[in-house]
């Protein structure tokens, strides 16, 4: 019998073949792990997890039902709270929410939760398990913004009430953030995205791809004109952000999202594909959230020896620890407490190197970390051919600057509740990153979730 | 799936298609431009946006065969269809905005280079049906290679066309035109709007400083999504960075840095050279120069 203090170990590729393919790193649970993982839930009667969960799935309800190999209704649990439960038990930083809470953690390991759920998930997939939808229609019309999980969430939960809803996706994949963003060694396309917004579609939701919304056509259209009783935005962060260093223009330098996009939605490591990458030899990305580990792990399988500069120690490293972890395991080079200077152009255009420098943490800053401080003199130059610039987003103003009486705060986010995503427009509700700036994947979720139960609110009671 | 309900060849390697694509067709402006993608591995391609009829939901498209997936959309007939056709995206042109009393009053010049003529027509066309007749230089390399002629004749006020070979109307560059209006043959222009090839703007943009003339350019780099998520399309337009796709695409030609903005679009010229050399030669393209010992 296994060590009950510990989680079940679960099966990965080795790092060094991973760091040469884009195949899913974690392999996952089979029946028999999972069942014995479930066993490890004590099934509290105040169970803490689920008050860690954004969605608050019943988590020792499914785990019960996981010990006694009822798969499906497993599934069937984890359904009445999340429509992406194979999506969020791959790309939910579980560690600081359910795992954080769960009783096993105080003494050893929490429950597995995260894997657990995956395979539930995947068996469902796996077994044309399908959500189970209204019988009729209430007849009222809703549209959605965006098809990354906050819209996704909010469709599926509107069209389990019975609403017809319409999602607009500005690019040509279905999924947002979980096409474009997130690489397919940590959620593979075809095999998870696009069967799970198959089960969103087996609810009666529409979908309607490249409508950027803003411009071919606008909110307000979609109110006087199209019909739409409420509309939900989940239009997802926007801009990147970059250093403002000299040579930033340089031929190689990418902003995460371009590189990710070019990587994951027009799949450039494909060679059957026609959008190119240059993947570089030598490439420093600048950053340490998940977003910088993504790029980091990508350049790496496209054969680039890799170096994350980031700017503070690895205590403050942004990204998830499982992140890190990978991308150390698989021959990521952190140059921490170091930050870029200036980058280095040939006269082609190309960069050619790299001008850091290092730092020290000072007094804690308004976001209560050390604040890294230069070291006066201590500059060094790096070879490198290419610099992915991880630094985060900010909001995208198409939608803001077209949508009359939608206010912004000072950052340009949305202004919408937490409890039920209501903005300043009747009838409009948003939710996810367009609302918060970059997150996690279920805090977008529990954003959708709040929208559709504020639509669902405001059109009862008009 | 996007209907080609025309598909026409202007001229060697220049194509125009009438796209079927409503949502678009109905909120386009002059200025503005699409993402097209072929199939499922294709490329997103922006384009400018030619002309568009709002009652049929068709846009006009007008492209140049320059990489591999140009090439092979060159190959798409009448009746065949995009996969993806999306927009419009960028802002209009400035003047679709301006009051029109303003705008009667000033006398615009455009300035259109090879295929630039696509993205002028609109923007030309725009003002004839606003009562404004605005004067058009339209620049090209020889005859053959001449493009909307008689479109532009009809919406413009006066319309010089120039070779550079001199095989067809005035000979030389288009600069020379602007030069010989404004200092030969008296003509005053309080703006002018210039769209080609990167190198064409930046000499048309270093006369027109000189001349003290207002310049507008429209800048066509590298683009992945088109609605300022990825940044491939930034430029340095004076002291700041702007996403073409956002913000643009027409900038102060006087303020844009054409020299970063000419070498960054050269960026994928080797790897689109080697999609070139896979789409013309088939699978035999790898290991063809006998040097790096190829696949075998």
């Amino acid at each position: 019998m296994a060590d009950v203090l510990k989680k079940v170990p679960v099966r990965e590729q080795e790092p060094k073949v991973r760091a040469a393919n884009f195949e899913e790193v974690c392999l996952g649970y089979n029946q028999e792990e999972a069942m014995e993982e479930a066993s490890r839930c004590i099934n509290c009667k105040n169970a803490k997890c689920i008050s860690g969960c954004p969605v608050a799935i019943d988590i020792p309800g499914f785990i019960k039902e996981v010990k006694e190999g009822n798969i499906e209704e497993a599934y069937k649990v984890i359904g009445k709270s999340s429509a992406l439960p194979a999506i969020c038990g791959r790309v939910c930083p579980q560690e600081s929410q359910c795992e954080g809470k769960c009783i096993r953690g105080i003494k050893g390991e929490p429950v597995s939760i995260g894997k657990l759920e995956r395979f539930v998930a995947d068996y469902a997939l796996e077994h044309d398990i399908n959500p189970e939808g209204p019988e009729t229609t209430n007849g009222h019309k809703v549209a959605v913004i965006g098809s990354g999980p906050s819209g996704l969430t909010c469709a599926g939960d509107l069209a389990k009430m019975g609403y017809e809803v319409t999602v607009f996706e500005a690019l040509h994949e279905l999924g947002g953030v979980l096409v474009y963003g997130i690489p397919e060694f940590r959620l593979p396309k075809q095999k998870v995205v696009a069967k799970e917004i198959e089960k969103v579609k087996e609810l009666g939701v529409k979908f309607e791809t490249n409508v950027v919304i803003g411009k071919s056509t606008t909110i307000d259209q979609l109110i006087e004109e199209e019909g739409f009783e409420a509309v939900f935005i989940g239009s997802g962060a926007g801009l990147p952000m970059f250093m403002g260093i000299p040579g930033e223009n340089a031929n190689g330098v990418f902003s995460a999202n371009e590189y990710l996009t070019r990587s994951n939605l027009m799949k450039a490591f494909d060679d059957s594909y026609d959008t190119p990458i240059a993947g570089g030899k030598k490439v420093a990305v600048v950053g340490g959230g998940n977003v910088a580990m993504d790029a980091a792990r990508t350049a790496l399988r496209l054969g680039a020896e890799v170096h994350i500069v980031y700017r503070r120690s690895e205590a403050e490293l942004p990204a998830r620890v499982e992140e890190v972890h990978h991308a150390k395991e698989e021959g990521v080079i952190f140059d921490l407490l170091t930050n870029p200077k200036e980058i280095f152009v040939d006269d082609s255009g190309n960069v050619k190197g790299m001008k850091v420098i290092k730092m020290e943490l000072g007094e804690p800053d308004a976001s209560g970390r050390r604040r890294p401080v230069e070291v006066p003199g201590s500059e060094y130059e790096i070879e490198v051919d290419t610099v992915i610039m991880s630094l985060g987003t900010s909001p995208n103003p198409l939608i803001s600057s077209t949508t009359k009486g939608l206010e912004t705060n000072r950052w340009k986010c949305i202004v919408a509740d937490e409890e039920f995503g209501k903005t300043s427009k009747e009838g409009v509700y948003a939710g996810g990153d367009a609302v918060t700036g970059a997150a996690t994947v279920i805090l977008a979720m529990g954003a959708g979730k709040a929208g559709a139960r504020g639509i669902d609110a405001y059109l009862k009671n008009r | 799936m996007y209907k080609i309900l025309k598909a026409e060849k202007l001229a060697d390697k220049i194509i125009l298609m009438d796209v079927l694509a409503p949502r678009v067709a109905k909120h386009c402006q002059p200025g503005q431009f699409v993402i097209v993608k072929m199939d499922d591995k294709g490329e997103r391609i922006p384009l400018t946006i030619c002309d568009y009829d709002r009652e049929a939901g068709t846009i006009t498209i007008v492209f140049q065969e320059v990489g591999a997936s140009t090439t092979k959309m060159a190959d798409l007939k009448e009746g065949d269809a995009f996969r993806d056709f999306v927009g419009p995206l960028g802002c209009a042109s400035e003047f679709v905005n301006e009051a029109p009393e303003e705008l009667k009053k000033k006398k615009m010049l455009f300035v259109a280079g090879g295929v630039g003529a696509a993205p002028v027509y609109p923007q030309v066309k725009w003002l004839h049906e606003h009562g404004i007749e605005a004067d058009v230089v339209l620049g090209a390399k020889t005859k053959d290679m001449v493009i909307l002629e008689q479109e532009l004749e009809a919406v413009s006020g006066n319309l010089y066309v120039t070779t550079d070979d001199g095989s067809y109307g005035r000979s030389g560059m288009v600069t020379a035109v602007i030069e010989d209006l404004v200092q030969k043959e008296g003509k005053n222009y309080d703006v002018c709007v210039a769209i080609g090839p990167m190198i064409m703007m930046k000499f048309v943009c270093l006369l027109t400083k000189k001349l003290g003339l207002p310049t507008i350019v429209s800048m066509n780099p590298i683009m992945v999504d088109g609605t300022g998520m990825c940044g491939a399309c930034r430029l340095q337009v004076g002291d700041q960075i702007k996403f073409a796709c956002v913000d643009g695409p027409e900038f102060d030609g006087h303020l844009v840095d054409f020299d970063q903005a000419m070498k960054r679009s050269q960026m994928y010229k080797t790897e689109e050279g080697r999609a070139m050399l896979k789409l013309t030669e088939g699978d035999t393209h790898h290991g063809g120069c006998g040097n790096c010992g190829g696949d075998n």
